[in-house]
């Protein structure tokens, strides 16, 4: 569904993204992860458009879409959410969710917009009331917007930006909920990035490790982390995280 | 003595429903300012020039090609709302990253490229429609009927502006873009696309401001300059991009020139409306609607 090869994003001299190359298949969930600054962020921006490749391939369902402007990417079936949400606060819930819904699709019809909404809203759990205002909504509730607007633009692939951060453990495991209820329901591939590593590991079919731009290990979570190339990077900034991700996926392997 | 305060109360009467009336045309005008301002972020200093155009473009429509007054207003509305966004797609979007003194030099050059522009092409002298819209005498009251079509047609346009931005998507869109602009693309929207309908319609309100001055001013190359300062005023007053500040300040802008003038001569009634700009300016530097830190 998803082909990058050789993806290099250079901002003067410094190479924050440096020939990466993966795939992702139909119906997967790839796990992204990587410490601060390791180009996971740089790597949505260019899928996303925002930020143009300085060299390298993205094929998406067979055409390259590598320098698209984003609305012509989102119209093509990429949605994407944000680490720190961005809802527009002039605008109701409703509204922003539409919004999407309406120019997303690249239909531009009210109706299938409006109808886009109320499924995606229902979706995360947000209420579909017309008039409820985005200043009630809480850290969690401001999630479930932003997944709700990537929702209604009717993505076939998703991109997941740290999802749970600033979220407590129960809300972090309801997220990552979710995210496998949206694959499993919608049928949609998502490719979710991420910090914390122990949620994470739990849903993720396949998961791909950044350090310094560049791709340090790639396969099941299991295999990824026990992976020492993985646990050096973590070690030092993460290590307990580690280890105890290191130990569930373990465990779920050993069943 | 009493003979007197009847007199004058019939005056300020008279003097107050005046204010109104004018309010509604300098409302209009900050609206189409402020919907570009708030929306793009770009003052366009011009704004006044473009009126002028589109008063220039009626006069010639009606007086030289003999159209009928409401067939040539459309047209001139559409006339001025390509040209903002000409303006928009030739000066402003190769300038939007720039910093703001930039953008506003260069609509400040487009001011006088537009006003040179008329002075070669139509003169100096000054030009009017050849039509006299008769006084509404009301009781004792006189008021001009160019003035009382003025408002009502101000009235709509703002209206028809107020359900476009509230009812449809793209002034949802429209209403929501200057918080993020990177979002906004990110839910599909074509931003560019956005900016020229943004101006477009800004354009379009200076058309639609031009076709009802030019029933009350002569047309000449430096029209703009008799209510493109107040126009900056008000959306200053209002607080910049803010439509409801603006709305407000027109109508307390209107009731101080016309109330002004009552008292003495209308110029007084200008010299009275900057002082207050400039005491409120101290007062309230970000607005009149502007919540106190």
């Amino acid at each position: 569904m998803l082909e990058v090869s050789g993806l290099v994003k250079r901002f003067g001299g410094f190479k924050a993204v440096n020939n990466v190359s993966f795939r992702v298949d139909q119906g997967e969930i790839l796990g992204l992860i990587g410490p601060n600054g390791s180009g996971k962020s740089t790597i949505f921006n260019m899928l996303s458009g925002t930020l143009p490749p300085t060299s390298g391939s993205i094929l998406f369902a067979g055409h390259e879409i590598a320098g698209l402007a984003p609305h012509r990417i989102i119209n093509r079936g990429i949605g994407r959410t944000f680490q720190i949400p961005r809802p527009f606060r002039k605008l109701t819930i409703f509204e922003n969710v539409a919004l999407a819904g309406f120019y997303g699709q690249g239909r531009h019809s009210r109706v299938k917009a409006e109808e886009a909404a109320e499924r995606a809203l229902a979706m995360v759990g947000l209420p579909t009331d017309r008039h409820a205002s985005v200043d009630g909504l809480g850290a969690a509730g401001l999630k479930k917007l932003e997944l709700a607007k990537a929702l209604a633009t009717a993505p076939k692939l998703l991109l997941a930006d740290e999802s749970l951060g600033g979220l407590d453990e129960a809300e972090m495991d309801q997220a990552a909920e979710m995210l496998r209820k949206i694959r499993d329901e919608l049928g949609i591939t998502i490719i979710w990035v991420e910090h914390i590593m122990g949620v994470l590991m739990r849903v993720v079919d396949r998961v791909m490790v950044l350090d310094h731009g560049e791709k340090i290990s790639e396969g099941l979570p299991s295999a990824v982390a026990s992976d020492p190339r993985v646990i050096e990077v973590y070690l030092g900034t993460d290590a307990e995280t580690t280890q105890a991700a290191a130990a569930e996926a373990r465990r779920r392997a050993g069943v | 003595m009493q003979a007197f305060l009847d007199i004058f109360d019939i005056y300020l009467l008279e003097a107050v429903i005046n204010g109104i009336l004018l309010g509604g045309v300098l409302a209009l005008l900050a609206l189409g300012l402020n919907l570009i301002f708030g929306v793009i972020d770009v003052t366009w200093i011009c704004y006044a020039e473009l009126v002028m155009i589109g008063m220039y473009a009626m006069y010639f429509m009606v007086q030289y090609y003999g159209l009928s007054y409401f067939i040539a207003a459309p047209f001139t509305i559409l006339l001025v709302a390509l040209l903002g966004a000409l303006l928009h797609y030739l000066v402003i979007a190769p300038l939007l990253t720039a910093p703001p003194i930039n953008q506003l030099l260069a609509t400040g050059g487009v001011l006088f490229v537009l006003q040179s522009f008329a002075t070669v092409a139509f003169g100096i002298d000054f030009r009017n429609l050849g039509i006299r819209l008769p006084v509404l005498a009301f009781g004792d009251m006189n008021f001009s009927y160019a003035r009382l079509l003025s408002f009502l047609a101000a009235l709509v346009g703002m209206v028809a502006v107020y359900l476009f931005m509230t009812r449809t998507f793209t002034g949802t869109a429209i209403r929501a873009i200057s918080q993020d602009r990177q979002i906004m693309a990110l839910m599909g929207v074509d931003t560019k696309r956005m900016y020229i309908i943004t101006s477009a319609l800004g354009g379009g309100l200076a058309g639609l401001a031009a076709c009802l001055l030019v029933l009350q001013y002569d047309v000449h190359p430096f029209v703009g300059l008799s209510f493109g300062p107040i126009t900056f005023l008000i959306c200053v007053l209002g607080g910049l991009g803010n439509f409801i500040g603006g709305f407000i300040a027109a109508f307390v802008f209107a009731e101080i020139i016309s109330l002004g003038g009552l008292f003495s001569d209308l110029e007084w009634g200008y010299v009275l409306a900057f002082a207050f700009f400039i005491v409120m300016m101290f007062i309230r530097p970000a607005g009149l609607l502007a919540r106190r830190r």
